[in-house]
């Protein structure tokens, strides 16, 4: 029987090596060690034996099993980790097809401007109020000093719904509309974005367009302070190294009136096509609150003083984005839109 | 307001400036100029010379050979084709190496073999106006006058050696259109004297009084009118000088008579109107709205009829003019005319503004009354008017002027304190730049202390408050020269209203699933209604209709946002993107009772046609109804909207009638999502099935819910079931859900559809449906056996209430 115990073993080491994977391992498991394995084969054999050679196979049959499973165990590790392997291997893709597209829509550029506009003067303590694009007369443009048949009017040809109703050619009627809200209360400070409507439709004008209007009202409000609101805005808006220049201008709700020029983006001040070779870009209109306007809605001009400006949406969307085409703005061609 | 710098010069001492450097003073002081004009620019060695003889071309009919004496000591032989030109005549010549505006470089050339040194030029040719030229001139040589000195630059004699300022003027600078306000601006900027013209007239022995009379019957559109009266009277071209300086102004040039007004109104900015004095009725005029009925032969030959809110000259029997606007036919000067009477007056601008539009009739007299003119300045300019007519031996100047003033003509009196123009500013300017400031723009100050008395004159009539001075202090101190500062004031909250926060949250949703935002304009019409079948009677109908629209494309607005979207999802289809999916967030319009503005709805509107984005591993996702429905819903969810609901629309005639639904929330209708009626999408020439929603966006802010809670997460295991049964086909899935969670009592948490299925396995009018259900309780594990009973309820109320047979 020893050498069958001999025999045994040598054959389970070969088959062990010989197995090739997990399951061939298994067959030889039970081909030598299971239940009705070689091994257990021999063990019951021994009940011919005699009384002293009983317990030495015994016990070298169970060394020949603790061998055998120890070499098992060691050789299914082995199978396993082979296993794995190849099994990693077989799933390989190719890392350098696209993923699943994921569709993100894009927000409108002048939307995205605008958005930009509202967080910087939040930052800077501004509420945001807002008015209708339908406005009456009043508040376009008798609340802002313009009396009918004031020549200035001519400045900006308005679509009529009535005599006395009409399509805003402005955000600036949000001024007197929110001033009458909270007067005499001081400070105010606040921007009104939004829709506006101008009588003319060519390459540089769409007969709706946007605006930004912005104003503060306090005590002690100077034209200082209109000045270093609009350096920040414009710093932060177009850049750091940005200078501003203001320009006497006219607008009948200021008083005195600035236009506002930033140094040009492109050239930064040193004159191209963008520029009309000025190195000076036109902005935002701005000035001191006209007294009448403080007057008429309520604020006492000899108490409080206050600033306003306002600026083209569009325009500051195509500087920024280097846009040489306002109609591409309401086109909405979508592979335009994609671009933002 | 073109400004000759040559004439300026007259007023203002430049000879330590460049018009360069003055134009830039002045944009940074507040009269921008646009645009500076070289009169010559580009003409180069051109030089009067007189056609010492003139031959036929031997070989060409059309050309001749002069000899010409352009000053150089020798004869030139030059060819022209040109057919005015006539020995002794001084001409331009354009000598060998000469340049002309268009670029032409004059070369030595034969002309059908026959030598030529030089070139003849026309008119045109050195860049004038054709039609202001001598009759003589045009369509050939410019022919100069005869005592012209030969050999001088031809710039220095035709004033082409001038710069043109261009000026863009604000509405309130009315001052500015005369030569001499631009001349006392100047002064100011340059900080050097301003000479106004001496003015001094020189009158014959007769009266004005019993000659003439004058009426201003409405005072309130006429406040002053100054008559004075020509005699002996002399038609004939004004000399060079005053030409020129009209051209380099852009006007032409006409005659004595007609250039003196003209050149007056530049210089001083006063229109003038000559009248001939023979043709009033009466000798009289009298300014008065016009009569109802009334017409009235204006200068360009066209009957004018005549409204009251128009303001006339009249005569004793009809009107003769139209006041500041144009004149009337029959009293136009003419060749004939001996006497004159000549207007200077102040009419209201309003007036003139309404009529010159009206009539369509703009003129550079015109646009002076609308913007102001100097109600001080009548008498003056009549003056200033009356002295030429006697240098240019026009006419004499009979004795006197008629002057009807209805309102007293005083420099107005503003107090100007210091100290408010350091609290407007935000800096001290001393008191001597203050004063220095002001009288450099010709107004009077009186210092008294810590205030000025300022005394501003007539023309500067957009002047009339503290806050006006000012401006003047700041812009000519410079406005780059005050500080930049920051409010210096309590912090405030810059922030969101809750309002806007939605409507933040609205777009950003929508844009994370993957719709593209588009603006589109707010204008609309009814036949865009038409195209979506939109009945005649329907509310979407009543619009908020413009009074002046651009065109009958857009001639009222919007009641509803599809359209639009329609029109963007048509021009890209168009452009060949055939995947769109596309939303707007913006106002339709309602119109309310007369009187009161329209209501202003925030609307927000989704379009989808084709496909998700191609992919190599499988199948793009087609944009259906269930895609935009998904993209709705995910908007609720993201608002917090509770109570949402939806129910088949099968009558808006706009949509797909098997395909639409009504979205309600609690109860409540908000919108509409569906396919668009294929007549709708044809009309918009669309193919393929389009699909849209709107959402009343104002209502979403109304109903949204942003108020987050935090409930605890469950500790005990749920448990998950499947049901399916079979049902007909026309029991909605909306039903069996109310079904199942109005049955799933406490223990139920949530109920999802996994499977649809409608075909060969399943009976003709039916469908197979398959639900999960969650269960969970809070405080305990759930058994077996209680989950057991509730879904058996379930399922026997959905065989009760639907004819659910369950299925395996
Ligand atoms: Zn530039």
């Amino acid at each position: 029987m020893r050498d069958q115990l001999a025999k045994i073993k040598e054959e389970a080491v070969a088959a062990l090596e010989a197995a090739r994977d997990l399951e061939q391992l298994n067959e030889v498991r039970v081909k030598f060690l299971g239940k009705k394995g070689l091994l257990t084969g021999v063990l019951r054999g021994m009940g011919g034996l005699s009384a002293e050679e009983r317990p030495v196979i015994g016990q070298l049959a169970n060394e020949v099993r603790a061998y055998l499973e120890e070499q098992l165990e060691t050789r299914q590790e082995s199978l396993k980790s082979a296993g794995k392997e190849s099994r990693l291997l077989v799933e390989t893709i190719d890392v350098t097809l696209p993923g699943q597209p994921v569709v993100l829509g894009k927000m409108h550029p002048l939307t995205t401007v605008l958005e930009e506009i509202k967080d910087i003067f939040m930052g800077l303590g501004f509420t945001i109020e807002e008015g209708p694009e339908v406005e009456t007369d009043y508040y376009n443009f008798e609340a802002l000093n313009l009396p009918k048949d004031h020549p200035a009017r001519d400045m900006q040809d308005s679509f009529y719904i009535t005599a006395e109703t009409l399509l805003r050619t402005h955000t600036s009627p949000v001024q007197p509309r929110t001033m009458e809200r909270l007067a005499p209360r001081v400070p105010v400070k606040a921007i009104a974005p939004g829709k506006v409507y101008r009588r003319d439709d060519d390459a540089t004008h769409s007969p709706m367009f946007h605006q930004v209007e912005g104003f503060i009202i306090d005590k002690g409000i100077t034209f200082a302070d209109l000045k270093g609101v609009l350096l920040t805005f414009v710093q932060q808006m177009f850049g750091a190294d940005r200078e501003i220049r203001l320009r006497p201008s006219f607008f009948p709700f200021t008083e005195p009136s600035a236009e506002v020029d930033v140094s040009c983006i492109m050239c930064n001040g040193a004159g191209c096509r963008v520029c009309s070779q000025t190195g000076w870009l036109e902005i935002l209109g701005s000035g001191m609150m006209h007294p009448r306007v403080l007057e008429m809605s309520g604020y006492d001009p000899k108490e409080v003083t206050g600033f306003a400006f306002g600026m083209g949406v569009e325009r500051i969307a195509m500087l920024k984005y280097g846009i040489d085409d306002l109609r591409l703005l309401f086109e909405n061609d979508l592979r335009f839109l994609a671009q933002f | 307001m073109r400004v000759s710098y040559k004439w300026l010069k007259e007023y203002v001492d430049l000879s330590q400036t460049t018009p360069q450097e003055l134009a830039d003073k002045m944009t940074m002081s507040g009269v921008a100029v646009e645009h500076l004009e070289d009169l010559g620019e580009g003409i180069k060695n051109i030089v009067t010379g007189r056609l010492a003889k003139i031959e036929k071309h031997p070989d060409a009919d059309k050309l001749q050979i002069c000899q010409v004496d352009a000053g150089t000591g020798e004869l030139l032989q030059i060819v022209t084709g040109a057919a005015n030109v006539r020995e002794g005549q001084v001409v331009p010549v354009a000598l060998v190496g000469a340049e002309l505006p268009s670029g032409l470089k004059i070369k030595r050339s034969k002309l059908r073999g026959v030598e030529s040194l030089g070139m003849l030029c026309s008119g045109k040719e050195l860049g004038l106006d054709e039609k202001s030229l001598a009759e003589e001139s045009q369509g050939g040589i410019l022919i100069l006058p005869a005592d012209t000195p030969i050999g001088k630059d031809i710039k220095e004699v035709l004033g082409l050696d001038d710069v043109v300022l261009e000026l863009e003027l604000t509405p309130n600078r009315a001052d500015c259109l005369s030569m001499v306000g631009v001349a006392q601006e100047v002064a100011a900027v340059l900080g050097v004297e301003f000479h106004p013209p001496m003015i001094e007239v020189k009158e014959t022995e007769d009266n004005i009084e019993g000659l003439a009379r004058v009426d201003i019957v409405d005072t309130d559109l006429c406040k002053r009118y100054v008559a004075r009266i020509f005699r002996n009277v002399k038609t004939a071209p004004s000399p060079q000088w005053m030409q020129q300086r009209l051209r380099a102004a852009g006007m032409r040039p006409i005659s004595n008579i007609v250039d003196i007004t003209n050149y007056v109104m530049l210089e001083m900015g006063q229109p003038l109107h000559a009248f001939d004095y023979d043709t009033l009725g009466g000798q009289q005029i009298i300014v008065r709205r016009a009569v109802p009925g009334e017409e009235l032969v204006t200068l360009d030959n066209s009957v004018r009829k005549l409204e009251p809110e128009m303001l006339v000259i009249a005569d004793a029997k009809a009107p003769v003019g139209l006041a500041g606007v144009m004149g009337g036919l029959d009293s136009e000067v003419t060749d004939e005319t001996k006497t004159i009477l000549l207007e200077s007056a102040y009419f209201d601008g309003a007036c003139i503004r309404r009529t010159s539009r009206k009539l369509g009739l703009g003129s550079e007299a015109s646009k002076r009354f609308e913007k102001g003119i100097d109600l001080g300045g009548c008498v003056r300019a009549a003056d200033r008017a009356a002295q030429l007519m006697v240098e240019l031996g026009a006419g004499e100047i009979v004795r006197g002027v008629i002057d009807i003033c209805v309102t007293s003509v005083e420099d107005k009196v503003i107090n100007l304190s210091l100290e408010r123009v350091g609290l407007i500013l935000g800096i001290e300017i001393p008191k001597d730049n203050v004063v220095n400031i002001l009288k450099g723009l010709g107004f009077g100050v009186e210092d008294q202390g810590a205030q000025l008395v300022v005394k501003v004159p007539t023309r500067r009539n957009d002047i009339t408050l503290e806050e006006d001075l000012v401006e003047e202090v700041a812009r000519l101190y410079g406005y780059n020269n005050i500080p930049t500062t920051l409010p210096d004031g309590p912090t405030t909250q810059g922030a969101r209203t809750y309002g806007q926060q939605v409507h933040d949250l609205i777009r950003k949703t929508i844009l994370s699933c993957g719709l593209t935002e588009v603006l589109t304009l707010s204008f609309s019409n009814q036949k865009l209604l038409d195209n979506l079948r939109i009945p005649q009677d329907d509310s979407q109908r009543r619009a908020v209709v413009l009074q002046n629209p651009l065109s009958e494309e857009q001639n009222m607005l919007r009641t509803t946002l599809i359209p639009g979207l329609l029109e963007v999802t048509a021009r890209n289809f168009a452009r060949r993107v055939k995947d769109i999916a596309i939303f707007e967030l913006g106002n339709t319009f309602e119109p309310t009772t007369e009187g009161k503005l329209p209501v202003e709805h925030l609307t927000l509107a989704g379009m989808a046609l084709g496909q998700t984005a191609q992919n190599w591993q499988g199948k793009p996702v087609t944009m259906d109804f269930y895609y935009l429905k998904g993209i709705v819903e995910a908007l609720f969810t993201a608002l917090g909207l509770t109570g949402v609901s939806y129910a088949a629309e099968k009558s808006n005639p706009s949509f797909h009638p098997g395909r639409t639904a009504k979205v309600l929330v609690k109860g409540e209708e908000i919108g509409i999502i569906g396919q668009l009626h294929p007549d709708v999408a044809e009309n918009f020439d669309l193919s393929g099935e389009v699909y849209a929603f709107q959402l009343a966006a104002d209502k979403l802010v109304e109903k949204a819910d942003l108020v987050k809670k935090y409930r605890s997460l469950p500790r005990f295991p749920g448990m998950e079931r499947d049901m399916a049964f079979v049902v007909a086909r026309d029991v909605e899935a909306a039903r069996i859900l109310e079904i199942i969670r109005a049955n799933g009592g406490d223990l139920l948490q949530d109920v999802t559809i996994f499977d649809l299925y409608q075909g060969q396995q399943i009976k003709e009018g039916y469908k197979s449906m398959a639900f999960s259900l969650k269960y969970q309780a809070p405080d305990r594990t759930l058994t077996d056996e209680e989950v057991n009973q509730v879904q058996a309820g379930i399922e026997a109320k959905l065989a009760e209430e639907v004819g659910a047979q369950l299925r395996g």
